[in-house]
């Protein structure tokens, strides 16, 4: 068996070796292009380049650093992508639910594009989510799928949010559209905590919710790298989203209106 | 006594509206003093429609203001409804019910204390039984949509092409109602392809093309544009 | 507050028009009587049927929902009469209301029809009191109904409406299904620990939650129908 080196020992970091390259691909592309070769197109690469340069880093600690979980063995190293992902799951859709508000609030088409970016990136977060928790699963309870309340209302959650995405798809007019997603998203993340609860009165069996103090202190930090991590690439992916909406949105737009002529 | 404002009845300025990339409503203005009539013309997808729509709160207009007695139309729209009636291409009908129940369904969610019968026998509807609307020809769905119309008692008029499908002794009985109407004092704006037969009923006109006004005048001095009519 | 007065006025309109269209209804309850037939063919034993009346008789119900409250919204658009009630004006949330009700109303009248039928047909056994099984039945139609007119007027105006409808609504009513369920079977085959209040309380709460915030939703929505 291969056993690669501690982090600490490493003169560069994965993750730092990474981010360099990312920047050097980045600066001979705006060479090429006859750019200024400090040229950042958009404010989000930036959230992308640190994202990226966490995750590796992260991952690499996770799966190579940390000590062997005492319970799960190798297997609980999975938990560097589980745990940041169903926090991000969470964090992302609560953020659909207040843009979704934010839209009925105020009209803004801002908050329109924001509920359908979040809802795809929450979406993919909340596939991974369930797929490493069902690899995880596997080994530990020796099933795929368990009925357990989180595990179904999670995927609840999902398929609440796919829904909201044909509604979407669904509907032509741009104004009906916004609105009509808008509730559709605070409906999906409301149902959320009955949803919740009574699944818990119908069964359970997973462990209890982690929480910083039942979990030995290395971890935490490499937890925490992981879902800062996420949570930049998360930002990357939504605000790259939310770009391509908008810029769909102009597209569609009207023409300025002509001036009134007068007879 | 009411106070009648200094700018009664509809004033439009500069209403535009668009549906996806296109501007239907192009800045119109108009002006119709209360108590007024105004015939608007025009070819099918010039906007009578959807400028009828906008005035009866259906619609929301992305540029420009109108107002009525002085009142906006959207921001006020909850206490406007209660004096507008539409009538347009969409009845609002339910063709399962019956003619007769259908304006006692209506009476009742208006909370309206109306002789429902003296009504469908004023828009010309034999006693139709029980018979659902759903196998009414257009032209008794066109008097019974005016039926509804009438179970409120409106000082904004929207008509939207009302003499398509009538024959004349239908368009007849919709002359006097129209006559009954601007004698309340009600201001009128009907759209229609037929100016000859809606024209004598309206004080001013306005021509509608590609969303614009291209011409104002006497109802009687109308254009006519072949195969518009 | 003024709206409350003309909810009734709405409730009696969606009646009538359900008794004009009588063949609706009765289509509806035949529906949910194939569906408990084919279900009681899935099974691999006749036996097992007892234990699972409780839930053949919420997915029979479940999937009832989604074809009456399609067809609730199917007549208002036929001629635009939402609009027209928007624009009457009759309150948003008397519309919503009195669609709300009638929704629940019919599924009620299904549940009534069918839950004997049940008896006959899964012979389950029969613990509980009647009360409660009437109390279970009100609560989770009225569970269904509630968010089920608000989601039925979002996927009305929709392309592939019927098939959107239970997309969304599904996932909406995971709690409803779940209470109603278990709480129908304890009351068949015995409630030992006392759970059976708790999954009202449940199902209490939901609706509590559901029909006060889904009238305002609803009110946005048929106001944005410009």
């Amino acid at each position: 068996m291969i056993s690669l080196p501690h982090l600490a020992s490493l003169p560069v970091t994965p993750g730092q070796l990474t981010g360099l390259l990312a920047i050097l691909t980045i600066v001979l592309m705006n060479i090429s292009r006859g750019r200024a070769w400090y040229h950042l197109p958009s404010w989000e690469h930036a959230f992308g380049l640190v994202g990226l340069s966490l995750l590796v880093d992260g991952q690499y600690l996770g799966l190579i650093d940390a000590p062997r979980e005492a319970m799960m063995g190798e297997t609980g190293r999975i938990m560097y992508v589980h745990v940041p992902s169903a926090w991000l799951t969470m964090v992302v859709f609560l953020f659909t639910c207040i843009f979704a508000v934010g839209f009925l609030l105020t009209g803004k088409r801002v908050f329109d594009l924001l509920v359908e970016s979040t809802t795809e990136v929450g979406i993919i977060l909340s596939i991974l989510l369930q797929a490493t928790g069902m690899l995880f699963a596997k080994p530990t309870w020796g099933v795929y799928w368990d009925w357990d309340p989180r595990l179904v209302s999670t995927t609840v959650m999902m398929l609440s949010f796919m829904g909201v995405l044909s509604l979407r798809a669904a509907l032509d007019d741009a104004e009906r559209r916004a609105t009509w997603t808008s509730v559709g998203a605070i409906l999906a993340t409301t149902s959320m905590g009955v949803t919740y609860m009574s699944v818990r009165w119908w069964r359970s069996i997973h462990q209890m919710q982690s929480s910083p103090d039942t979990i030995a202190k290395p971890m935490v930090l490499i937890l925490r790298i992981n879902a800062f991590a996420f949570l930049f690439l998360s930002i990357w992916l939504i605000a790259r989203r939310w770009r391509i909406a908008d810029a769909q949105a102009r597209m569609d737009e009207a023409p300025p209106l002509p001036p009134e002529v007068t007879v | 006594m009411t106070v009648v404002p200094a700018n009664a009845g509809l004033s439009v300025r500069g209403l535009a509206r668009r549906f996806g990339p296109r501007w239907v409503l192009q800045r119109v203005s108009l002006e119709v003093p209360a108590g007024g009539a105004l015939m608007l013309v025009g070819p099918n997808g010039s906007g009578k429609t959807t400028l009828l729509r906008c005035l009866a709160t259906a619609l929301k207009s992305h540029d420009g203001v109108a107002t009525f007695d002085g009142r906006d139309l959207w921001t006020e729209r909850r206490e406007l409804r209660e004096s507008i009636a539409l009538l347009s291409h969409a009845t609002a009908l339910y063709d399962d019910l019956s003619a007769r129940e259908n304006m006692v369904v209506w009476a009742r969610m208006g909370g309206m204390n109306v002789d429902v019968d003296a009504l469908l026998a004023r828009v010309g509807l034999p006693d139709t039984g029980t018979r659902p609307a759903r196998a009414f020809s257009a032209g008794m769905r066109r008097r019974l949509a005016l039926a509804r119309a009438l179970l409120k008692s409106p000082r904004l008029v929207l008509f939207d092409e009302p003499f398509t499908a009538l024959d004349p002794v239908g368009r007849d009985m919709l002359g006097s109602v129209l006559r009954d109407i601007r004698a309340t004092g009600a201001t009128l704006v009907l759209s229609t392809h037929h100016p000859e037969i809606a024209g004598p009923y309206c004080d001013t006109a306005a021509r509608l093309e590609d969303g614009k006004i291209v011409w104002r005048g006497l109802p009687a001095d109308a254009p006519v544009v072949m195969g518009e009519t | 507050m003024n709206w409350i007065l003309r909810v009734p006025a709405v409730v009696s309109k969606e009646l009538l028009i359900e008794w004009r269209e009588r063949s609706r209804v009765s289509s509806l309850l035949f529906y949910s009587f194939a569906l408990l037939l084919m279900v009681a063919f899935a099974m691999p034993d006749v036996r097992m049927l007892g234990d699972i009346a409780g839930g053949a008789l919420w997915l029979g119900l479940l999937l009832a929902s989604t074809r009456s409250l399609d067809q609730s919204f199917r007549v208002e658009l036929e001629n635009d009469s939402l609009e027209g009630m928007v624009l009457w004006p009759v309150d948003p949330l008397a519309v919503f209301y009195g669609k709300a009700l009638a929704n629940a109303f019919v599924l009620i009248l299904v549940a009534a029809v069918i839950t004997p039928l049940l008896g006959v047909l899964y012979h389950p056994s029969w613990h509980g009191q009647p009360w409660a099984l009437a109390a279970v039945i009100v609560l989770g139609c009225a569970g269904i109904a509630g968010p089920g007119t608000l989601v039925a007027s979002l996927t009305a105006q929709a392309r592939g409406s019927s098939a959107l409808l239970p997309v969304l609504l599904f996932p909406l009513v995971v709690p409803v299904v779940m209470a109603s369920a278990r709480t129908t079977i304890l009351l068949f085959q015995g409630d030992p620990m006392g759970q059976v209040d708790n999954w009202l309380v449940l199902l209490l709460i939901f609706n509590v939650v559901h029909w006060s915030l889904d009238g305002l939703l609803f009110a946005r929505v048929v106001e944005e129908a410009g």
